[in-house]
C-alpha cells in the first residue's frame, strides 16, 4: 500500500505474502501449540496464547491510561453486540481472578432497548428482552434495562456540561494516592473479614420504570420516521442513547461509562466524523476517554481489538451475545455516510491489510486541544447536542466565510426570498409528544413547504435563529440541513415563541416534513 | 435549460433534455428573479441562472483573495497552468479580477514529459495564452532535472512488484518546477487551481495513509512562503469541482479534459472514489471534509519539524535534503525508491552521487545534480 513510512525491501515479492498455517506451522508465540487464528496478517496463535494476548490487550489499555480508580463505579454500556459482550465478559473474568492483578472497580451493566427506533414489533422486543435478561443473569452485575422511550422523560440538565473538579482528574500522583489508600482500606477490611464489593451480588435487571407505554413508543417511532436520511437517524440515535446512558450513570452514581467500540468500528467512526464535519472533535469521538460531559467520563477499553479478534474470541470462548437489528441493518451501501465508510474501509482493508490499523494509529496522534495554541483562552460555548466546544466561531476559517459569502450574495440580490427567510425562526416548544404537527401548522418560514427552496442559510435568518445557530457545532448544523427534506431541529433550554417556560422534557424535537 | 443537479432525480432514461416535470418546474433564479434557474449550488442548494452563478463564483473568489490577503496589489502572480479545467478557470477568473486586485498575471506551464498527454494539454495552454494575451513560460522536467522525464521515471521504478509511485515523483518535482518557472518570470506569488474536492481528497488520503505530518500542515489557504520559497495559495479552494466545471461551461472556456496516463495507479483514486460516493449521498460532504481538515488538532510530536534549507539546492526542506533532491538522488543512483519510505536508509547526504554506481537507465551518474 502507498502507506507513508512503509519500509522498502530490495526484492519485494509480488503482493503481500499469503501464508496459511500449514500442518507444520506452530504458534508464533509458544512455538508448541497448533495455531487456530491468524492475527495481523501473518501471526498465527494457538488458543491459549490468543487468549493471553487478548486479555493482555484489554488490561494494558486500562492500566496504561490509569483513569479508572480502584473502587470506582463503572457502568458498562452493553448493546448485545460482539464487542460490548466481549468487554463485559473481560470485566467479569477480570474481577473474578484471584490475584493481585484483579480489576478493582465496581461494575454495572446497562442495556438500552432501541426497538422503537428500528421499527420492531413489541413481540420481537419482548423476545429480545428475555434473551437479554438471561445473559444478564449469567453475568450477575447490577444491571439496568432501559427502553429508549425513556429519553422523553429526561430533564434538560442532561444537556449541560457539569464542571469537573480538577483534582480528581487522573494525574499520576492522584492515581497512585488512590491506589494506595484503596490497598490500605483492603487490608483493614480483609482483617475484619469483609469484602462488600468484591463479589458481585447476582441482581436481577432493574428498570427505571415499567415497560414503555404505547404512546411513548409511537412518539419515538414518529420521531425517527420523520428523519428522512439514515445518516441523521444514526446520529440522532447515538445522541439520544448517549444522553440516556449518561443520565442513568449520573442518577446511580457511576462516574465512568465503558463503551465497547472496537478498533474497526472506531476507524469507521473516525472517517465518518471527518466526513460529517467533526474534524475538530475527533479526539473526543474516537479517543480512549471522552470527558466532555464533565462528571461522567466515557472510556473505550476495546479500542485496540479488531473486529476479527473479537469475533474469534467470542467464538472460541463462548461469550454470550444477543443479536439485535439496528437502524441500519440490511440498509444498502449508499444509504448513509456510516454505511458508505464502513463498506469502503472494509473493502480497502481486504486489499491493503493494514488500513484499519493505520487509521487507528493516526487517531492516536490526535489531541484534545484546539488547533494552533488557542488553549490559553477560556473554553468557549458548547454545542447543544454533542457538548463539544463550538468550532464555527473563528473568523479566519475558510469554510465559515464561504458559507457567509454565498448567503450574503443571496441576500443582496434577492429581496423576495429574504422577506420570508428573515423571519426569526425561533424555537418551537413541543413537549415531544403531541405537538409536532401542531407547531408546523403556521410558521412563515419556507422549509415547511415542499416545493420552495432556497432553504435560508443561517446567516440569512433573523437574530433569534442566529443566536440559536451559534449554539450548535458544524457537524450538527449540517445534520440539520439534510438535503432530502427533513431537518432535525435541536432545541436548547430556550423559552418558546410565546415566551412560555419549558416543561421538564428532553428538548429534542424533529419536525415532520414531507 | 438542463439542470445538472436534477439529473439523478429523474428516473426515466435520458435523451436530452428531460421533460420538465409539471409538478416541479425549474424555479426562478434566486438572485435576479428574472431568468429560469439553470443549476442548484451544491452547498446550500439555491437555484441560480447562468449569469448570476458566474457572478457569484467570481465574487467568492474575489472575497477569498481579499479576505485572506492572498495577493496584495502590485503582485506578479504566476498561475500554474496545466490546460485542465481548474487552472483554466483560475486563470480566467484572475484575469477578470486583475484590474480590481491590481495584480499582473503570468502563465507558467510545466512539461513533465508524459507522452500522449502533456503535449495535448500544452497545446490547450498555448491557445489560452494566445486568446488571453498573457505571457506563457513552459518549463520542462527534462531541462530542470537532468533529463528525467516522467516516462523515464516510470520506466525506472517499474518492475519491482509494487506500484510505480509516479505521482509521488511528479508531485514533488512539479512543485519545484513551478517555483523555478515562477522565478524565471519574476513572479512574487504562485497560485494553483486546487479546488475543494482536491482538498477533501487530500485529507481522506492522508488519513488512510497515516500521514500525520501532512495532516498537521495542510488545511489552510496556502503557505505563506517561509525560507525564501514563493508564497503559494489556492484561490479556488472553496469552490467545489462541480461549480468549477459549470463555470467553465457557462463561460465557454476551452480546456483539456483527459486524465493523466498514470492516474489509475495512484492511491488518490481510492480517495476520489470514496469522495464521489460521499457526495452522492450528501452534497455537502466536500465542504464538511474541508471544514474538518482545517480543524484537525494533531499532537506536537506528529507535526513536521520546522523547515530549514536543503544542503544541496538551498530550497525549503524539513530534513537535510529537500524531497526533490532526495528523489533525484535516488533516481540517479539507480535506486529510485531511496527517498520514498521511512528512514531514507543509505542516503548519502553529503556530496554528489557516487560515479561508480551502475546506471540501468537514465543519464549517467557523473552528471552533477543541477543547481537551482
Amino acid at each position: 500500500m502507498c502507506e507513508v513510512g512503509e519500509d522498502y525491501r530490495e526484492s519485494a515479492p509480488g503482493g503481500p505474502p499469503l501464508t496459511r498455517p500449514g500442518r507444520e506451522q506452530k504458534c508464533v508465540k509458544c512455538k508448541e501449540g497448533p495455531p487456530v487464528v491468524v492475527i495481523r496478517a501473518g501471526d498465527a496463535f494457538c488458543r491459549d496464547c490468543f487468549k493471553v494476548f487478548y486479555v493482555h490487550k484489554f488490561r494494558a489499555m486500562l492500566g496504561k491510561n490509569r483513569l479508572i480508580f480502584p473502587g470506582e463505579k463503572v457502568l458498562l454500556a452493553w448493546s448485545g453486540g460482539p464487542s460490548s459482550s466481549s468487554m463485559v465478559w473481560q470485566v467479569l473474568e477480570g474481577l473474578s481472578r484471584d490475584s493481585a492483578k484483579r480489576l478493582r472497580f465496581v461494575p454495572g451493566v446497562i442495556y438500552v432497548d432501541e426497538g422503537a427506533a428500528c421499527g420492531r414489533s413489541p413481540e420481537d422486543r419482548a423476545r429480545t428482552l428475555v434473551e437479554v435478561e438471561q445473559v444478564l443473569q449469567r453475568v450477575g452485575f447490577p444491571s439496568h434495562v432501559i427502553a429508549l422511550e425513556e429519553v422523553f422523560g429526561l430533564p434538560p440538565s442532561v444537556l449541560r456540561c457539569f464542571a469537573q473538579e480538577p483534582e480528581s482528574v487522573g494525574t499520576e500522583g492522584a492515581y497512585k494516592a488512590a491506589v494506595d489508600s484503596f490497598l490500605q482500606q483492603q487490608c483493614v477490611l480483609g482483617a475484619a473479614g469483609e469484602e462488600p464489593w468484591s463479589q458481585p451480588r447476582p441482581q436481577g435487571p432493574q428498570s427505571l420504570a415499567g415497560p414503555p407505554t404505547a404512546v411513548q413508543t409511537e412518539a419515538l417511532s414518529g420521531l425517527f420516521d420523520s428523519v428522512k436520511t439514515l445518516t441523521a437517524k444514526e446520529e440522532l440515535l447515538q445522541t439520544l442513547r448517549t444522553h440516556l446512558i449518561l443520565h442513568v450513570a449520573r442518577t446511580h452514581g457511576y462516574s465512568k461509562v465503558m463503551a465497547g467500540d472496537s478498533c474497526t468500528r472506531l476507524a469507521v467512526k473516525l472517517m465518518t466524523s471527518l466526513a460529517l464535519g467533526r474534524g475538530a472533535f475527533l479526539a473526543w469521538d474516537t479517543g480512549f476517554s471522552d470527558e466532555r460531559h464533565g462528571d461522567v467520563v466515557v472510556v473505550r477499553p476495546m479500542r485496540e481489538h479488531t473486529l476479527k479478534e473479537v469475533a474469534f474470541y467470542n467464538r472460541l470462548f463462548a461469550v454470550p451475545s444477543v443479536f439485535t437489528p439496528a437502524v441500519d441493518t440490511k440498509a444498502p451501501e449508499k444509504a448513509s455516510i456510516h454505511r458508505l465508510m464502513e463498506a469502503f474501509l472494509l473493502r480497502l482493508q481486504a486489499q491493503f491489510p493494514s488500513t484499519v490499523s493505520t487509521v487507528y494509529r493516526t487517531s492516536e496522534k490526535l489531541v484534545k486541544a484546539p488547533r494552533d495554541g488557542c488553549a490559553a483562552s477560556p473554553p468557549g460555548p458548547r454545542c447543544l447536542l454533542c457538548l463539544c466546544t463550538l468550532d464555527v466561531d473563528s473568523a479566519d476559517s475558510a469554510t465559515a466565510f464561504g458559507a457567509q459569502t454565498s448567503s450574503h450574495l443571496c441576500q443582496m440580490q434577492a429581496p423576495g426570498p429574504q422577506a420570508e427567510a428573515g423571519t426569526p425562526t425561533t424555537l418551537c416548544c413541543c413537549p415531544g409528544l403531541g405537538g409536532a404537527q401542531g407547531c408546523c401548522a403556521s410558521p412563515p418560514w419556507t422549509p415547511c413547504r415542499p416545493t420552495s427552496w432556497p432553504r435560508p442559510s443561517s446567516a440569512a435568518r433573523g437574530p433569534g435563529a442566529s443566536r440559536r445557530s451559534k449554539r450548535i457545532c458544524w457537524g450538527t448544523a449540517m445534520m440539520r440541513r439534510c438535503p432530502v427534506g427533513a431537518e432535525v431541529r435541536a432545541l436548547g433550554p430556550h423559552p418558546t415563541r410565546n415566551g412560555q417556560a419549558r416543561t421538564g422534557r428532553l428538548p429534542v424535537v424533529v419536525h415532520m416534513y414531507k | 435549460m438542463v439542470s445538472i443537479f436534477s439529473l439523478p432525480r429523474i428516473r426515466r432514461s435520458l435523451p436530452f433534455p428531460p421533460r420538465p416535470d409539471p409538478e416541479m418546474p425549474a424555479p426562478q433564479c434566486a438572485s435576479c428573479n428574472k431568468a429560469r434557474a439553470a443549476l442548484r449550488r451544491p452547498r446550500l442548494g439555491q437555484a441560480l441562472c447562468g449569469t448570476c452563478f458566474c457572478a457569484a463564483f467570481e465574487a467568492e473568489v474575489l472575497h477569498t483573495v481579499v479576505a485572506g490577503r492572498l495577493l496584495p496589489p502590485g503582485a506578479v502572480v504566476a498561475v500554474g497552468a496545466s490546460g485542465g479545467k481548474d487552472s483554466t478557470v483560475l486563470a480566467h477568473v484572475l484575469r477578470e479580477l486583475a484590474p480590481r486586485l491590481g495584480i499582473s498575471l503570468r502563465l507558467v506551464a510545466v512539461d513533465e514529459g508524459i507522452g500522449g498527454y502533456r503535449d495535448a494539454a500544452l497545446a490547450a495552454v498555448r491557445r489560452q495564452a494566445a486568446r488571453w494575451e498573457l505571457p506563457l513560460t513552459v518549463v520542462a522536467y527534462a531541462d530542470l532535472f537532468g533529463g528525467w522525464t516522467m516516462d523515464a521515471v516510470a520506466r525506472s521504478t517499474a518492475g519491482s512488484g509494487r506500484s510505480r509511485s509516479c505521482c509521488t515523483f511528479c508531485g514533488v518535482l512539479r512543485r519545484r518546477a513551478l517555483e523555478e518557472g515562477a522565478r524565471l518570470v519574476g513572479a512574487t506569488h504562485v497560485v494553483t487551481g486546487h479546488n475543494a474536492d482536491d482538498m477533501a481528497e487530500t485529507v481522506l488520503m492522508n488519513f488512510l495513509r497515516g500521514d500525520a505530518g501532512r495532516l498537521a500542515r495542510g488545511g489552510g489557504l496556502g503557505s505563506p512562503g517561509e525560507g525564501g520559497a514563493l508564497p503559494r495559495c489556492r484561490p479556488l479552494q472553496l469552490a467545489s469541482q462541480k461549480e468549477v466545471v459549470l463555470y467553465a461551461h457557462f463561460r465557454r472556456l476551452d480546456y483539456f479534459s483527459e486524465e493523466c496516463v498514470y492516474a489509475p495507479e495512484a492511491f488518490r483514486g481510492h480517495a476520489r472514489d470514496l469522495l464521489k460516493r460521499l457526495e452522492a449521498a450528501r452534497p455537502s460532504a466536500v465542504l464538511d471534509l474541508v471544514h474538518s481538515a482545517e480543524r484537525l488538532a494533531l499532537a506536537p510530536a506528529a507535526r513536521p519539524p520546522p523547515p530549514g534549507a536543503c544542503a544541496r539546492c538551498g530550497a525549503l526542506a524539513s530534513r537535510a535534503l529537500c524531497q526533490a533532491c532526495a528523489l533525484l538522488d535516488g533516481l540517479n543512483r539507480g535506486r529510485p525508491r531511496l527517498a520514498i519510505g521511512k528512514g531514507r536508509r543509505g542516503l548519502d547526504e553529503d556530496g554528489p552521487p557516487r560515479e561508480a554506481e551502475p546506471e540501468p537507465s537514465g543519464p549517467p551518474a557523473s552528471e552533477p545534480v543541477p543547481a537551482f
